[in-house]
């Protein structure tokens, strides 16, 4: 079976250019750096807080963040994943101020070994895209994956929605890396589980849920 | 080896991240286990349909009006200094 690969990632030839420039002041190679990650940010910071105006203010408070100390910025890591660990810590930050009955941590590491082995064994077909019409799945898979305890959910965005490699993840939540891949695993796992209730092979005369 | 071990060294396989001998054995272990190859498939598909899903997409109008506020804040934004 062909193994995943991560998704190519923007050419970082002239990143260190742009954050110099930046560094020194110059907010329109900022902006191109915004122009460069703002979707991804946006993304992580939907997939974290669940709601759609606070991913707006994280974009900005994150972006905001990122210009007034780029002079930290050391350069050893990526800028794009020292831009995540300010975004996930926004993001955080918010959903914590959203809902304080919960405490929600980047570090809860949910024991759920049980939830994380299959049960639901059976192959989808035909394919989910074929199954459902595309708004139909976006709901079905927004659904799920929101299901999933936050500090999962955050590990499968990085990792596997945004392409960061395990060493990045782990970087930009502040986890050791076997921690990254434990989550990672009962996240596919329990995502996988999920979606099988929906996407199971059809026997005739069965309808979809 | 056992349906369990298998499933520990998902993530590796699927990822492409371990050595040849443990890829040998999974990959044996796949051909006569026919519930360890579904639960491989579909996970592969899980990760597959979330990377190409485009959930939560930055509409354009609202993406530009988001990089115009920021760019407007960082011209009157203070700055720290470098530590160095």
């Amino acid at each position: 079976m062909e193994a995943i690969k991560p998704p190519v990632g923007d050419p970082a030839n002239d990143e260190t250019k742009l954050v110099d420039a930046a560094r020194g002041g110059d907010v329109g190679a900022f902006e191109q750096l915004i122009r460069r990650y703002d979707r991804n940010v946006f993304r992580i910071a939907q997939h974290i807080t669940q709601n759609r105006e606070d991913a707006e203010d994280v974009v900005q408070d994150a972006f905001l963040k990122a210009y007034q100390n780029l002079g930290q910025f050391q350069g050893q890591s990526k800028f794009y994943t020292w831009l995540v660990r300010i975004a996930v810590n926004e993001a955080l930050m918010r959903l914590r101020r959203r809902r304080p009955e919960r405490m929600v941590s980047i570090d809860e590491d949910v024991k759920t070994e049980e939830d994380s082995m299959p049960r639901e064994i059976a192959d989808w077909s035909p394919n989910p895209e074929q199954l459902y019409k595309q708004a139909e799945l976006k709901e079905i898979l927004s659904k799920t994956i929101q299901g999933l305890p936050p500090s999962f959910r955050m590990v499968f965005v990085l990792r596997d929605v945004e392409g960061l490699s395990t060493e990045e993840t782990a970087e930009a939540l502040g986890l050791s890396v076997p921690a990254v891949k434990s989550r990672l695993l009962r996240a596919r796992l329990q995502l996988r589980e999920r979606l099988t209730k929906y996407f199971r092979k059809q026997r005739n005369g069965d309808t979809k849920q | 080896m056992k349906c369990s071990e298998f499933l520990k060294e998902l993530t590796d396989y699927l990822d492409d991240s371990m050595d040849a001998h443990t890829k040998e054995e999974l990959e044996e272990h796949l051909q006569w286990c026919h519930n360890c190859y579904v639960v491989c498939n579909t996970t592969k598909r899980t990760i597959e349909i979330y990377r190409d899903s485009e959930l939560f997409e930055l509409p354009d109008d609202l993406r530009n009006r988001l990089r115009a506020a920021i760019v407007d804040k960082c011209h009157h934004a203070k700055r720290e200094t470098p530590d160095t």
